[in-house]
């Protein structure tokens, strides 16, 4: 229990927790949930700005909350980094106060010396003397994740430090973070809402609802292979349908659709006749090749009608129907217009049976 | 020119703002960021100078602090000296009459203070004595001073409450207010227009302050 964050929460009132998770040092885990999942509560409870009516938190050696033991060590005494949403910089302290305010145990030359440095690493050079109002959002934010830095902390916590700067800040933000995580030994825990967001930057995500953990894996583990419709759901998964299982056979199980039957990879936890729920990405669902039919042997073939195109950038979100079943596919502009797609053409599409995912019936 | 009512008023003045000083950034901090039972009723309370004639507030206090209340009677025997129609009783009536403007000020200040700043602070590892003097204080501090001019203002210009508390004893409760309206009985326009005028101007130069430092708060407010 001495390496990274342990956390162990539970309340059911005033507002409900069920939250387990661990964070290794140097590993970023993303908590992942609609507003209101109670991650940023989470995230409170672990800085102590919260405390929850029981449970245990631990950080490396040191115990910082334990309900049995009465043990709730005060926030300014847990040696935590917090980038808060809206970055909470003291607005009547330069850049470089700011900074300095969170090394009070060294001397304050030593402090302003150790804040000009921070400021450097965070390529604020020069700015020093601003105050946060003469910041851009950006600028802001990098003051902020380097004054939680300058704590030296045990833990950094990242509550949506994102959601205040515009998209193209933010990708260059992406980008600082990204570099900066090599450097970082501690454990970091983001809170976004943002599932790409915490794909390109977290090792491992954990998915929030009503204040419970529902799953918590790698983002490729938890897109292939969420445990629950609701992940499925909240993991932005749009395919997403209930089933029979047919048949085990072979190196496949076979899946009753609608009165389609699927081949999928085989998936042994489930006996014929149960019912399920399935799931399938959008890269799942492809246009099927104009001459060449796949010799794929889990390629399944449906016929659909398109519902609606929806142009997003260089791709098009199409919705397709079969039966009174809805389909969503991601189809490159190009291709979309070498098929002539449009609204309600009949053609076929071929559903990649080694892409869905059953899941226990709700 | 009754420069011993004058001195009196603004020693009153002075007295009064420093008292509640303390008093009303505890109390302001307190209201501003807690919830407890009774918080409503509390405000209320403190904010019922503002709305009771002064000779009401003045009859209570004067009942509360006189020669045979529980208050009088300690402090006398304490001090060998009447509360009541005292220079003491007097500063513990304009506390009183004061809170509201004393308080609301620096609650409204405090407020302005957004939660996460606080927070940010507090993961920082700043100690609370830090965080006071360094973070909120100054943030609050153009509401501090408005709280502080208006007390000092208003306890130079009362004059219901201080006379039913103090009476008119030169030198130990007539105040400036008081002085005046005595002149006028007597006919002595000259003396009550030149007290008039110096309470005038004083009493502007008080407010100018206020709201300047209440203009530059909002500006604060935009900022954070």
């Amino acid at each position: 229990m001495s390496d990274g964050l342990h956390v162990h929460l539970h309340q059911e009132t005033p507002i409900p927790l069920a939250a387990k998770l661990h964070c290794a040092a140097g590993e970023v885990l993303a908590l992942v949930g609609p507003s209101g999942s109670g991650k940023s509560t989470l995230l409170r409870t672990i800085a102590g700005l919260y405390e929850a009516r029981e449970g245990r938190i631990v950080c490396g050696k040191h115990l910082w909350f334990d309900s049995s033991a009465q043990v709730n060590v005060a926030t300014a005494k847990r040696r935590i980094g917090m980038v808060f949403q809206q970055f909470a910089l003291f607005p009547h302290l330069s850049a470089l106060e700011n900074i300095a305010e969170a090394m009070l145990q060294y001397p304050k030359a030593e402090r302003l010396a150790r804040a000009q440095t921070w400021l450097e690493r965070v390529h604020l050079k020069g700015l020093a003397h601003r105050l946060p109002r003469q910041l851009s959002g950006g600028q802001q934010q990098r003051v902020a994740v380097a004054r939680a830095l300058a704590r030296e902390p045990e833990v950094l916590l990242l509550d949506e430090p994102f959601s205040a700067v515009d998209r193209s800040t933010r990708e260059s933000l992406y980008q600082e973070l990204r570099e900066l995580r090599t450097e970082l030994k501690m454990p970091v825990l983001l809170v976004t809402h943002d599932i790409d967001e915490a794909t390109l930057l977290a090792d491992r995500m954990s998915i929030l609802d009503e204040g419970r953990t529902l799953q918590t894996d790698t983002p490729d583990k938890l897109l292939q292979a969420p445990n629950s419709h609701k992940v499925a759901r909240l993991m932005g998964m749009r395919n997403i349908y209930t089933g029979k299982i047919l048949a085990q056979e072979g190196s496949h199980t076979l899946i009753d659709w609608v009165g389609t039957p699927l081949k999928v990879g085989r998936q042994n936890n489930f006996t014929s006749g149960s019912a399920i729920t399935w799931a399938m990405p959008t890269s799942g669902v492809l246009l099927m090749p104009s001459r060449n039919r796949s010799s794929d042997t889990l390629d399944n073939t449906i016929d659909v009608q398109v519902q609606l195109m929806l142009a997003l950038g260089e791709q098009y979100r199409i919705s397709v129907q079969h039966k009174d079943q809805t389909l969503t596919m991601n189809v490159p502009r190009h291709i979309a217009q070498r098929y002539q797609l449009e609204v309600g053409q009949h053609l076929q599409v071929r559903l990649r049976g080694e892409t869905i995912h059953l899941m226990p019936s709700n | 020119m009754d420069w011993s009512a004058l001195r009196l008023s603004l020693e009153l003045s002075f007295w009064t703002m420093i008292v509640l000083l303390p008093i009303g950034i505890w109390l302001g901090r307190r209201l501003a960021w807690s919830q407890f039972r009774g918080k409503s009723m509390a405000e209320a309370l403190l904010a019922l100078p503002l709305v009771l004639p002064p000779t009401v507030l003045g009859f209570y206090l004067l009942v509360a602090l006189g020669a045979r209340s529980p208050i009088g009677q300690a402090y006398e025997a304490l001090f060998d000296q009447q509360l009541s129609f005292s220079f003491a009783g007097l500063l513990i009536a304009s506390i009183v009459f004061n809170l509201p403007f004393a308080i609301q000020p620096m609650q409204r200040a405090f407020e302005a203070i957004p939660q996460e700043v606080r927070e940010a602070a507090r993961c920082c590892g700043m100690p609370s004595w830090r965080i006071l003097l360094r973070i909120e204080l100054p943030l609050a501090w153009p509401g501090i001073l408005s709280a502080m001019v208006l007390t000092f203002a208003h306890t130079l210009g009362e004059f219901g409450v201080v006379l039913m508390v103090g009476g008119s004893i030169p030198g130990e409760t007539r105040t400036i207010a008081i002085a005046i309206y005595d002149r006028v009985q007597a006919f002595d326009d000259s003396a009550a227009a030149s007290m008039s005028a110096v309470l005038l101007l004083i009493s502007l130069f008080a407010i100018s302050l206020s709201y300047m430092a209440t203009a530059r708060l909002g500006k604060g407010r935009h900022n954070v």
